[in-house]
């Protein structure tokens, strides 16, 4: 299909008045989700070789608060603007992200420095169902970068780590330097979080594990009747981590997953993330497998 | 102590085996401890042995001149180490090499690749259990090949 028509079919049905921009009687106006909120670096982390964390602080008005699998739209100016999960819970209105920096938006984003200013739009999308895990055990599966979205989860599990049986970390990383976040693993293990990582190659010398993310998945310990799982990562990673979760016996119903697509407007209105009938960054980025999986399949989505 | 046949029947490959077949594996079976370092195998030996992990881990490593011992996949409890005393030249592919203190079965595969000939019904339910090993193992292995982490978006 040629864009001409999608596009006009998109401006017909949006119509006129499209909902961001409707008067309101009464009451203060709502805030245009358009509109970036100014933000300062306050604190930057090197994570890996190419990824950092930035620590932002409002200038003015904050964000609402992230939830954790949420993102938000962190604008560089002049450079561009791009979708960025949550990577931690932060205190006094400050938010954390952590970037990879692969093209010219995100390697600017990872270029500004303490006092540096950068627009951000948020909080958009779906949650990690944290709530409707509690009672069970907790399977959080990561690879590569895609610990950046599952930290928060860890941080609330922590937070309220009575409220779950078995909480396991499985990720899986490309090499030993490019785990995230190791420097926390200790920290969160005496906190009742089983971490296990392995990597798919390793130079000499390094002794932990060496396989795909998936072989960690059988000797973990939770019972699959009564576990959640949330998988963040590559789709090919996550596609095999939902077919060896299900083999183990976990419920399709209950493995949720954080999908990346090419989010721009973020409040499903432009059709870029736009997944068949759904928009991810609205009816995702987290989806329940169960109602994703017949898309994923299809190969020209 | 435990007898070496109960050990047998808790190697989650083995499930499913009748009696008489548990009995017969047990008969070539030995329990094995190897200390951090020790090898279990080396490349080029004649591949007599396989294992079944109890406990421990063990890495599976290529030795590359310049580069040193390089771990291209490790593996825990419940996993089977080896499977080249299934096919000729039954020669020992990969070295490996105990990453702690690592408990094993170790099973007398010249004396198994014996009885299987003899009885085909054992080595066809032993095939059926090496084989999704295997097919596994390839299978991480291409998704590994694929590099998926080093591939992200551009924006």
């Amino acid at each position: 299909m040629s864009a001409a028509p999608e596009s006009r079919a998109f401006a017909e049905s949006a119509g006129p008045a499209a909902a961001w921009v409707t008067p309101r009687v009464e009451g203060p106006p709502a805030p245009d989700p358009m509109l970036p909120s100014s933000y300062r670096v306050s604190a930057k982390t090197q994570e890996l070789a190419d990824t950092w964390t930035l620590e932002l602080e409002p200038e003015a008005g904050a964000i609402e608060a992230y939830a954790p699998g949420q993102f938000g739209m962190l604008y560089a100016f002049g450079v561009g603007e791009v979708p960025i999960s949550v990577s931690s819970l932060g205190a006094d209105e400050r938010i954390v992200h952590t970037v990879r920096a692969v093209g010219a938006t995100t390697k600017a984003i990872c270029a500004a420095e303490p006092g540096d200013r950068l627009g951000v739009r948020g909080p958009f999308g779906t949650d990690w169902p944290l709530a409707g895990a509690e009672g069970g055990d907790l399977v959080l599966l990561a690879g590569g970068i895609g610990l950046a979205p599952l930290r928060p989860a860890v941080e609330a599990a922590i937070a309220n780590r009575d409220r779950y049986g078995k909480v396991s970390l499985l990720y899986g990383a490309r090499s030993p330097e490019e785990l995230l976040f190791t420097e926390q693993f200790d920290l969160w293990r005496e906190s009742g979080i089983e971490v296990e990582t392995t990597v798919d190659g390793a130079p000499a010398g390094w002794d932990g594990r060496v396989g795909l993310v998936t072989t960690l998945i059988a000797p973990a310990e939770f019972d699959p009747a009564k576990t959640t799982a949330l998988v963040c990562g590559p789709e090919v990673m996550m596609r095999f981590c939902a077919a060896a979760l299900e083999e183990r016996g976990v419920e399709r119903e209950r493995i949720q997953v954080s999908l990346e697509r090419n989010m721009k407007c973020a409040i499903g209105h432009c059709g870029h993330c736009q997944l068949a009938h759904r928009f991810v960054c609205k009816d995702g980025p987290v989806f329940e497998l169960e109602r994703i999986q017949t898309l994923l399949g299809i190969r020209e989505l | 102590m435990q007898r070496i046949e109960d050990l047998v029947r808790e190697v989650p490959a083995f499930a499913g085996l009748s009696e008489d077949q548990f009995a017969l594996i047990a008969g070539c079976g030995r329990n094995q401890v190897f200390e951090p370092g020790e090898q279990l195998m080396r490349e080029g030996d004649a591949a007599d042995v396989f294992y079944a992990i109890r406990s421990g881990s063990v890495a599976m490593e290529i030795f590359a001149p310049q580069r040193g011992a390089i771990t291209v996949e490790t593996i825990g409890p419940g996993d089977l180490l080896g499977w080249s005393w299934l096919v000729p030249p039954y020669r020992v592919h990969l070295d490996a090499r105990a990453m702690e203190e690592t408990h094993a079965i170790s099973f007398d595969a010249a004396c198994l690749r014996g009885k299987c000939e003899d009885d085909p019904a054992l080595g066809y339910e032993l095939m059926k259990r090496f084989v999704p090993v295997i097919v596994a193992r390839l299978a991480a292995t291409r998704v590994r090949l694929l590099d998926v982490y080093g591939h992200v978006g551009s924006a």
